[in-house]
């Protein structure tokens, strides 16, 4: 309790007395996340990795969470705004499940509550410095979807935050087709993964893969990608360079 | 109503003209006519004059009479009745092709002349295309797609073309 005189009101933007009140800068972040959607369901990808600007602080961060029956969460950026989304997420879903009416949010409805979520603090100039990835199934209808900081949403077949959007997508978008197997969604992914742990300099070679179903949703043990450093190019850098300057 | 801009808030805007139409449609029992929608997106734009809705708006729409009629918006509300406008970072590029192929009357002429363009659908949707690939060359943000909503007393109908992908 500020039992001390403010000189201004806590919401007005300018004055270092209301900074310490709205996110400035983020602190401990996630990189990239990846999914596609499958024959079953979607497939996603995200490594475990927590930074502290250019410290690799966190390495068992789960930056893939499921939001009730038919949902999948995928965060990039602030580490805590991810967690107070899932509080946000947690109470929404509660309510839900309290009405008992047989009815239960589907992918569509979580994805439409964290654009208005994103955008509204956005407004009051108050982020959640996040890249959120929404992906699900519900009545056999895939859904994903991504949502960003500043509240720019959309869905598509395939998505991605941050480095993923240059690196992944293309990739996606090369090689995505409709009904993949688990298999080959995997493949591809990992193939977007390796990519990205090779070229984005916060990946770190610990991922998790999340599957969503009808059935439901699981998520793989953490593991990391084999990775090939000896082409000729990297052993040898300087080759056929022209000149020295 | 196609919008330029911040997708955020062009997907708010139209998400609050959508929900003022669906209470439009309870209170009166009948659809909006286009020059009512007009003033709807003047006032709503307007409302946030201090903290703007960064999307550069064209309304277009048939009246309560059945024509044809296109408003075209600056991002707080500014609007006028047009022939024909376009918005957006290829709007330097389109609009002065327009005027060249539309000779639309000038607006100082005593007494005033209709601003409805002479076109027939085909010829108009043809010029539609050709505006946008046009402007797909020069404009590095315009490309990958063009969505053409055509709109008259049959009802609304929706066309596609690629447009260059780089």
């Amino acid at each position: 309790m500020n039992f001390t005189a403010s000189k201004q009101p806590e919401n007005c933007l300018l004055g270092p007395e209301s900074d310490s009140q709205r996110t400035l800068y983020p602190y401990v972040t996630g990189t990239s996340v990846v999914a596609l959607k499958y024959k079953d369901g979607i497939l996603m990808a995200a490594d475990m990795g927590g930074s502290y600007g250019s410290t690799l602080r966190y390495k068992s961060v789960e930056r893939m969470k499921p939001i009730g029956k038919h949902s999948l969460l995928g965060a990039s950026g602030e580490i805590s705004d991810f967690q107070e989304i899932l509080k946000y997420l947690d109470e929404l879903i509660l309510y839900d499940n309290m009405w008992d009416d047989g009815n239960s949010l589907g992918p569509k409805e979580v994805h439409n509550y964290l654009t208005r979520v994103m955008y509204n603090r956005r407004n009051k100039f108050n982020p959640l410095w996040n890249s959120l990835v929404l992906g699900g199934v519900k009545k056999g209808e895939k859904y994903l979807g991504t949502v960003s900081m500043i509240g720019v949403n959309f869905e598509d077949n395939h998505v991605a935050t941050g480095f993923g959007n240059h690196l992944a997508r293309p990739i996606l978008r090369q090689e995505w087709h409709e009904n993949l197997s688990f298999e080959d969604g995997v493949k591809l992914l990992e193939k977007c993964m390796r990519v990205l742990l090779y070229r984005d300099r916060s990946a770190i070679n610990k991922l998790q893969i999340a599957k969503i179903t009808e059935e439901g949703m699981t998520i793989s043990p953490p593991y990391s990608l084999k990775t090939y450093w000896e082409f000729s190019a990297f052993e040898n850098p300087t080759q056929g360079a022209v000149g020295s300057w | 109503m196609a919008s330029s801009g911040f997708q955020a808030d062009v997907k708010a805007l139209q998400k609050h003209l959508a929900a003022r139409h669906l209470i439009y449609q309870h209170q009166h029992n009948k659809q909006m006519s286009c020059p009512a929608m007009a003033q709807l997106l003047s006032n709503t734009l307007y409302y946030k004059r201090f903290f703007p809705y960064y999307s550069f708006n064209v309304l277009g729409g048939l009246d309560n009479e059945g024509k044809g009629c296109v408003f075209t918006y600056d991002a707080v509300g500014s609007y006028e009745k047009v022939g024909y406008s376009s918005q957006g970072s290829g709007s330097t590029l389109i609009m002065p092709f327009l005027d060249n192929q539309l000779k639309s009357p000038s607006p100082l002429l005593l007494p005033a002349q209709d601003a409805v363009t002479p076109l027939a659908e085909a010829e108009a949707i043809d010029l539609v295309k050709t505006v946008f690939a046009s402007a797909s060359e020069r404009d590095i943000y315009t490309g990958d797609k063009l969505e053409i909503v055509v709109i008259n007393a049959d009802g609304i109908r929706r066309e596609y073309m690629d447009l260059r992908k780089d």
